[in-house]
């Protein structure tokens, strides 16, 4: 910036190209977030609208004996499922980190396919494989290495199965940029002063790629706390989420409050997480604009 | 030097096995003649043919043509704000642009079901019917982030003091633009393009939510399929010649930065 451009006219520029985004956000993302909150406290409406009065009986709709069940079970199948995709994808990073550029480039074009596919597509992918007359279900069958009465879907286990793999991607990437940045001669002296090599793993290769680690945590725990479509086409009954609730109460139920109360419980529950997430990138960016 | 542990590449290929499964199952059954699950029955066109001639296969062209119609509006509202912005905390430092920064960012984390019920809520409450307005303002809203990241991202790499060169040597502030700004940053606003438009016509939960009667997109169609039952044979022939079209597409895109000089 000239020093010379006056106070004035520099500011009337940053306005017009900060503005338009900046108003288009507060309208449709921080106000629809804030009004969650309030509707949470509003009465129900006619034709699944919301009412013109405030009332607490909302809070008390919330007292079904379900919930506690189902908000339980979205915290621990999102951290198995998140700690699960982390320790498949450290491996993998590191592979793809030290192999030949060429190899590289195929890898990690044949990680990225996946993730362009419609994420619809993939889930109907997997209600083939785990269909009950379908292929892996006979072969496992005929391999004497399941009792023909075992279902695949519909449980707690296909819907961890299919969110490994719908954030593997997402875990990989972040991961692999981290240990592409790692110098692996770090690596080499740790094993020539005698350290084995998962000493060396564990205790220079995953502090140095830590920054990556947690990024893709958090990039991958926050979403699956929000998990909806998932359970809905590959689970049952006993592997609902918060989502599905959510769902259920403001498109079949038609009750927007009821909806509005339960986003808040699911907020509540990313919110820390989401803070660190944002202190930290908002840290990173600071840092960026420095140099 | 120490010989490598062969585990992490046991796991990538395993890995790669358990990505790929179930999508190259899904083409062959595209071919399979039986109707329910995957038992091979033998091989036969009849699916692709239906899409062409059904009642189901006309409603998914006509789905698939709503899904690029949202996507393209949203490409184009994202990216014209996405580009704006991310100039914007690009050149300026101030309090008002780490707000800027927090109000771009916080959407790329929060659950998308969170910004679906959100916005369903706040519609409601201006009595705005649903459709495809809501729709295309809903997918601009998700997609300017994504965008506003991969201009800004071009923007950090780039030398500004190549302008200065550039005034230095006596062109014009229109020269200076038109002439070395724009074609530095137009990659980074393709790929932002790009991406925009991928993530639109890929998003199912927010248009879930939003969406209203004439204005079904195809995930939201897929989904239908699904819970229905009905033609499932019908979405392993359109998923199998979306699939080709992705990878193509993919295929050749690195191709083509393959041909680009390296910076």
């Amino acid at each position: 910036m000239k020093p010379s451009t006056p106070l004035r006219q520099r500011m009337l520029g940053e306005f017009a190209i900060t503005l338009p985004s900046m108003i288009w956000l507060c309208i449709y993302f921080v106000l629809p977030t804030l009004i969650i909150f309030a509707i949470a406290f509003r009465s129900k409406g006619a034709y699944g609208g919301i009412g013109d009065t405030w009332t607490l009986n909302t809070l008390a709709e919330l007292r079904n004996p379900d919930y506690p069940a189902i908000i339980w079970r979205t915290i621990w199948m999102s951290v198995i499922c998140t700690l699960a995709t982390l320790a498949i994808s450290v491996p993998v990073a590191y592979h793809i980190a030290r192999v030949s550029q060429w190899k590289r480039d195929i890898l990690l074009l044949l990680t990225i396919i996946p993730f362009w596919t419609n994420l619809l597509i993939r889930i109907f992918a997997w209600r083939l494989v785990l269909h009950p007359q379908g292929m892996l279900r006979n072969l496992l069958i005929s391999l004497h290495l399941i009792d023909p009465s075992t279902v695949f879907l519909g449980n707690p286990i296909a819907v961890l199965v299919v969110m490994i793999y719908t954030e593997l991607p997402f875990a990989i990437l972040p991961i692999y940029a981290a240990a592409e940045k790692f110098d692996f001669t770090l690596f080499e002296a740790a094993m020539d002063l005698g350290a084995g090599r998962l000493y060396a793993f564990f205790h220079v290769f995953l502090p140095g790629i830590r920054e990556g680690l947690m990024s893709a945590c958090l990039m991958i725990f926050i979403p699956l706390i929000g998990s909806y479509v998932i359970p809905d086409l590959v689970g049952g009954k006993d592997s609902q989420m918060i989502g599905n609730v959510i769902v259920r109460l403001a498109l079949e139920q038609r009750n927007l409050p009821a909806a509005a109360a339960m986003s808040t419980v699911m907020f509540l529950i990313m919110s820390l997480p989401l803070l660190y997430y944002l202190k930290y990138t908002t840290a990173q960016h600071a840092k960026e604009v420095a140099k | 030097m120490t010989r490598r542990s062969i585990f992490p590449a046991i796991v990538t290929w395993l890995v790669l096995f358990f990505f790929y499964v179930p999508i190259i199952l899904l083409v062959v059954n595209s071919f399979n003649l039986n109707s329910y699950g995957t038992a091979w029955k033998g091989f036969t066109l009849k699916w692709y043919t239906q899409l062409f001639v059904s009642d189901e296969g006309r409603a998914i062209w006509r789905s698939l043509y709503i899904t690029v119609v949202v996507g393209a509006l949203a490409t184009l509202g994202s990216t014209i704000l996405g580009t704006c912005a991310a100039f914007a905390l690009h050149r300026y430092k101030s309090t008002l642009q780490n707000i800027h920064y927090t109000l771009i960012y916080t959407p790329l984390v929060l659950p998308e079901i969170l910004i679906g019920i959100s916005l369903l809520i706040f519609f409601a409450s201006i009595h705005m019917p649903l459709g495809m307005t809501s729709i295309v303002l809903a997918h601009i809203t998700f997609c300017v982030s994504y965008v506003t990241l991969a201009v800004l991202s071009r923007l950090q790499d780039f030398d500004m003091s190549v302008l200065e060169a550039a005034r230095d040597l006596g062109a014009s502030n229109w020269t200076t633009t038109w002439k070395v700004l724009v074609p530095i940053i137009l990659p980074g606003i393709l790929a932002g393009a790009l991406l925009a438009f991928t993530l639109s016509i890929d998003d199912f939960v927010i248009t879930f939510l939003v969406n209203g009667p004439g204005s079904t997109t195809l995930p939201i169609q897929i989904q239908g399929m699904i819970k229905r039952g009905r033609s499932m044979p019908l979405i392993n022939s359109i998923s199998s010649i979306l699939l080709a079209i992705t990878f193509l597409a993919l295929l050749g895109s690195k191709l083509l930065m393959k041909t680009r000089p390296k910076k």
